[in-house]
């Protein structure tokens, strides 16, 4: 049984790769297949130099400045999104004023803030923050509001009958009964936010990032171009998993703590 | 309130004198708690729907009243109207003389599905109470009044867990003792002890009557159990079938206190007074589905 999941990804992702390999195998062809890109990699002996986060415009330092990027304007959304979250969740007024208006703004793909962005902004980077922010506020707000609509009749009652104060509320029963929702917002939220950032830099980025390495990568057009995307493609992979791995972890951590 | 001695009765010398020549049967020569032609009507797409139909009754201090009835007979509803999370169409709950319109702390309730906070220990939520109760207390103080409840309960060895590492007996102690700590002037129980199994059941009924022996609150509580109303009670409240339910019968019982269970349940009139209050459940007022 143990072995099923060790073995059976490897085996599954090897004929994947072997299907790969076969399809590309023309001389003609334009995409590299595995091989060839673990061999160019390898000769160019770059895959070191791509992976070293020192290194100016290698693969591990624009990941870095996305991650950046991705901090403040995942953070900012955070804020803001449980903010309003709870104050939509608690009021009815509130609720049903905003609710049209979320809606509607959370099915806009983010690329199509990017013109209005960069407008309001006159500037790169504050316009991929806001990016950021935008695509990736709306599950954390909606998620907050619902956990807040969802406090247990029971807590509610309690508090009712303690007639406990507004900020005792808040803290001892309003806060830790939504904590398990807000988590599922910003996990949400965090796998938005990375793909918002890396689709903002491939089109307009000062200063770098993996976006922005990958488009330049492809406008280069090297031969090793290709097997250099490749690889920056799996990183933007990766990272995004760990992105989303790290916050369900840390939600799991505070969950179970209570 | 954060002078007010353990022994509540003591606020007034002449209601403690009246208190003390009452005979132990439960007398209710003062209206404590007084219940004024309570009348509850939810409006239904078929028309209204009167739950409750003029209910009568008067507490006196200190007394334990048992509200015994079918599902579906209002008790809930008649209590949610004494706790105030449930307001009345028609009359009044008197409790010293004042209205009630909205919950409070002098009315504490026991839920039957306990209402601990998962995510806070049982000492810490016993403290939430406290420290709302008596923001002026200091908090040493106040770590006290926890601690002492959660030894009238037999929860020291507890105080750290959280409720969902402790049984459903001993959630309910931790709910009473939540209760008691903020010394509220009626005790409201709703069906406290419906959900445990029956050994925890008769136990934490005798805890329950020891500290009421040693508190004298006054206490209303729900049940179903006419065995439960009978040890506990001074006065067992019948009511009829809903819609429209009414106070049919009231019991008076006449154990000595401190009550033994073995010695009511010897009691001649024991099993007459269960009898009769079987013969009102299940013959006078026979539950429609049964």
């Amino acid at each position: 049984m143990k072995y099923r999941f060790i073995l059976a990804p490897i085996i599954c992702t090897g004929l994947v790769l072997l299907v790969w390999q076969l399809i590309f195998a023309a001389p003609t062809a334009k995409m590299p297949t595995p091989s060839e890109v673990t061999m160019q990699l390898e000769l160019a002996g770059s895959f070191a130099k791509m992976m070293n986060p020192f290194e100016d415009g290698s693969i591990a330092k624009n990941i870095l400045i996305s991650l950046q990027r991705v901090a403040i304007g995942y953070t900012l959304a955070a804020i803001f999104g449980i903010g309003f979250g709870v104050l939509i969740g608690v009021s009815p007024f509130l609720r049903s004023g905003f609710d049209p208006m979320v809606q509607v703004l959370r099915t806009i793909p983010p690329l199509a803030w990017l013109p209005l962005a960069l407008a309001m902004f006159q500037e790169n980077n504050a316009a991929a923050l806001f990016l950021i922010f935008v695509t990736s506020i709306w599950p954390i707000l909606i998620n907050t509001a619902v956990g807040v609509q969802q406090i247990p009749k029971d807590y509610t009652n309690v508090s009712r009958v303690l007639r406990l104060s507004g900020s005792d509320y808040f803290f001892n029963i309003l806060i830790p009964s939504t904590v398990p929702y807000i988590f599922t917002g910003l996990r949400i939220g965090i796998g938005l936010a990375w793909l918002a950032i890396v689709a903002a830099e491939m089109l307009k980025s000062d200063g770098g990032g993996i976006g922005f390495y990958i488009w330049d990568a492809y406008n280069a057009g090297n031969d090793e171009s290709m097997s250099q995307i490749i690889l920056a493609v799996l990183f933007v992979g990766l990272v995004g998993l760990c992105l989303d791995r790290l916050v369900g972890f840390i939600g799991s951590k505070i969950v179970s703590e209570q | 309130m954060g002078t007010t001695p353990l022994h509540r009765l003591t606020w007034n010398p002449e209601i403690m004198q009246t208190l003390t020549s009452l005979n132990k049967s439960g007398n209710q020569a003062v209206p404590f708690l007084k219940i004024e032609g309570l009348t509850k009507v939810y409006p239904t797409p078929k028309g209204p729907y009167k739950v409750l139909d003029g209910i009568d009754l008067t507490v006196a201090e200190g007394e334990f009243v048992c509200v015994i009835g079918h599902s579906g007979c209002g008790k809930s509803t008649l209590l949610d109207m004494v706790s105030g999370f449930n307001s009345p169409t028609d009359g009044t709950v008197l409790l010293q003389g004042k209205a009630i319109t909205q919950p409070g702390p002098d009315r504490m309730v026991v839920f039957q599905n306990y209402c601990l906070l998962p995510w806070k220990t049982v000492f810490e939520n016993v403290y939430l109470a406290v420290n709302s109760v008596y923001p002026e207390k200091s908090t040493g103080e106040k770590k006290e009044i926890v601690r002492e409840h959660l030894h009238m309960v037999g929860l020291d060895e507890a105080a750290n867990k959280k409720p969902g590492q402790i049984s459903g007996g001993m959630k309910q102690r931790v709910s009473i003792a939540r209760a008691l700590a903020i010394r509220p002037e009626v005790l409201i129980l709703d069906e406290p002890f419906g959900a445990l199994d029956a050994i925890t059941k008769e136990e934490l009924q005798e805890e329950l009557l020891q500290i009421w022996e040693d508190h004298r609150i006054t206490v209303m509580m729900i049940t179903h159990d006419i065995d439960e109303a009978l040890f506990l009670a001074d006065r067992i409240v019948m009511m009829t079938n809903g819609p429209e339910a009414k106070i049919g019968e009231i019991m008076t019982v006449p154990f000595d206190r401190p009550r033994v269970r073995e010695a009511v349940m010897e009691d001649p009139r024991y099993v007459q007074l269960r009898n009769e209050a079987l013969d009102f459940l299940y013959n006078k007022f026979a539950h429609r589905d049964d």
